[in-house]
């Protein structure tokens, strides 16, 4: 249990070791958990605006066809 | 070159708050210092190198936001990165106009700020050489940053931020040039770094504003 | 070649790659930088000069070596771009700008944090630390500078000049500043006698470097993914992707 409460007390350094060791995590963990947001959400994106594209593209040629039987 | 130099030199000419506004701002910057301060001889002519220096810099700085703004809103611009005349000679001849319309004013100016500030006389011919290297290389350093924001709206604070950064070794060696000479010690190692930094910016600086100003004017086609 | 290159078909191409390539080198990153920390933290000896306070050193020196690499990267690609016109190597300087700036503060942060048990104040105008805020301002004049214009190629093409300027001038701010806090104060403490660390000490370092650079690789993979995306929205392979096309 000392080992543990020594460990943790860093030597009388512990209010500057284990806030680095806090930020370091937060910011590389930001750098990950924000760029994978960002995908997710282009993806998204990209998806709905193909689709509706899509959708576009699909009705064009069905007035034309019936343009074209009428 | 020459005639870019004249038509330069003529169009400024006819827009005198061109070089007398960086030279007021310079004077008014300078006198806030004592203001903020305190007038105490010995705390000013400990900062005055400082306070001259970051003044002149950011007088240079400031007044290079609309280095390109008007040619570049009224096409003349265009019609010269098209005119199959090379660009940065073209971008040379409008930073040493400009130079010597805001940069030689201050220089000249100089002194009697040097004065105000207790700065110790025989520093002051260094504080005249060293503002000569240094606004020039600024002035060439800055013209890279209008290139960059040319055309944008709210140029001037990012023209800033993008430059300021740029600016620090010359600010470094300018300054300490004037505070050795202030202290009577040989700022002649400073005068040759700044002097390096102004070949360096000499020989780069026209070429990346260019190719900047080529982007800026061609803009997305 | 570089008709190759040029191709627009290498963005899928490298697309898929980045899907395929990020997992793994996730997987390896985490597993390197929890190991690298354990014997960093509980493995190594103490110092017997900074006690425990050297600890920050695992955090703090990857944070900066990487603060600096990132730069080159981007400044390296950019200079691609400009001379190529790849749209790639954009893909990648565009990416690496935030990851590279969020380094920058770390290395700064933690900097500080390890400052004041060796100083006595949180933050001090030493060569180091002073070119690392530097080197912020960089980073974020890039990013503002790409934020300001609108049109997304001649924004791509001003933030690579942008980039390209800045490399060149980094190794001349550095000196300065260097030669100028010298200047200042002479006798600077050094804040690690680099040739005299143990290896046992050693190890973990190098462990948490290249846990660090497998990190910037992996959020770059996954920012790159994004970027091509956003670039090539209206093609047709992306609407043939099954992530895309699936509903």
């Amino acid at each position: 249990m000392t080992e543990l409460a020594n460990f943790f007390h860093m030597g009388g350094y512990a209010w500057y070791v284990w806030p680095s060791m806090a930020i370091t995590f937060v910011v590389l963990l930001a750098n990950v958990w924000f760029s994978k947001r960002q995908f997710k959400s282009v993806l998204r994106e990209t998806a709905t605006r193909s689709k509706a594209l899509a959708q576009k593209h699909a009705q064009r040629r069905s007035n034309k066809t019936t343009e074209q039987s009428s | 070159m020459r005639c870019i130099f004249q038509r330069e030199w003529s169009v400024a000419m006819r827009n005198p708050g061109q070089w007398v506004n960086p030279l007021l701002f310079f004077i008014v910057v300078v006198t806030l210092f004592p203001l903020g301060v305190g007038p105490s001889p010995q705390t000013l002519s400990t900062i005055a190198p400082g306070v001259l220096w970051v003044s002149a810099l950011l007088a240079v700085l400031l007044s290079l936001g609309a280095l390109f703004d008007a040619d570049y809103s009224d096409g003349t611009l265009e019609q010269l990165a098209l005119s199959g005349q090379s660009l940065p000679v073209i971008v040379l001849a409008k930073v040493l106009v400009h130079w010597l319309l805001s940069g030689m004013p201050l220089l000249l100016m100089s002194p009697v700020l040097g004065l105000l500030l207790n700065l110790p006389s025989q520093a002051i011919p260094v504080l005249m050489v060293s503002l000569l290297l240094g606004t020039l290389s600024l002035s060439l350093i800055g013209a890279i940053g209008a290139a960059l924001t040319v055309g944008l709206n709210q140029a001037g604070v990012l023209l800033s931020l993008l430059v300021l950064p740029l600016s620090v070794p010359v600010l470094i060696f300018g300054s300490s040039a004037v505070a050795a000479a202030a202290g009577d010690f040989a700022a002649s190692g400073q005068l040759l770094a700044l002097l390096a930094l102004l070949i360096l910016a000499l020989s780069l600086a026209p070429l990346m504003a260019s190719l900047a100003l080529r982007n800026g004017v061609s803009g997305g086609t | 070649m570089f008709k190759w290159i040029h191709r627009f078909g290498s963005a899928p191409f490298v697309y898929r790659l980045a899907g395929a390539l990020s997992p793994w080198v996730g997987m390896a990153c985490l597993i390197l930088l929890c190991a690298g920390i354990y014997i960093g933290l509980v493995v190594a000896p103490s110092d017997y000069e900074q006690g425990e306070s050297y600890r920050i050193i695992y955090v703090h020196v990857p944070a900066a070596i990487l603060s600096m690499f990132v730069y080159v990267v981007m400044a390296i690609a950019s200079a691609i771009f400009l001379i190529w016109r790849l749209k790639l190597a954009d893909v990648v300087a565009q990416a690496s700008a935030p990851i590279g700036a969020s380094f920058t503060f770390l290395a700064l942060v933690t900097g500080s944090l390890w400052g004041k048990p060796m100083w006595g104040t949180w933050w001090i105008w030493d060569g180091r630390l002073t070119s690392e805020l530097l080197l912020l301002f960089l980073y974020f004049g890039y990013m503002a500078l790409r934020a300001a214009i609108e049109q997304p190629q001649s924004a791509a093409r001003a933030a690579a000049v942008l980039a390209v300027v800045g490399v060149i001038n980094i190794p001349i701010i550095h000196y300065s500043v260097e030669w100028w806090s010298t200047l200042h104060q002479p006798a600077t403490i050094s804040k690690m006698g680099e040739s005299s660390m143990h290896p046992s000490m050693k190890r973990p370092l190098f462990m948490m470097i290249f846990g660090f650079q497998l990190l910037y690789a992996y959020v770059l993979l996954i920012r790159m993914r994004t970027g091509i995306l956003q670039r090539e929205a209206r093609t047709s392979w992306v609407a043939q992707l099954p992530e895309v096309a699936r509903d």
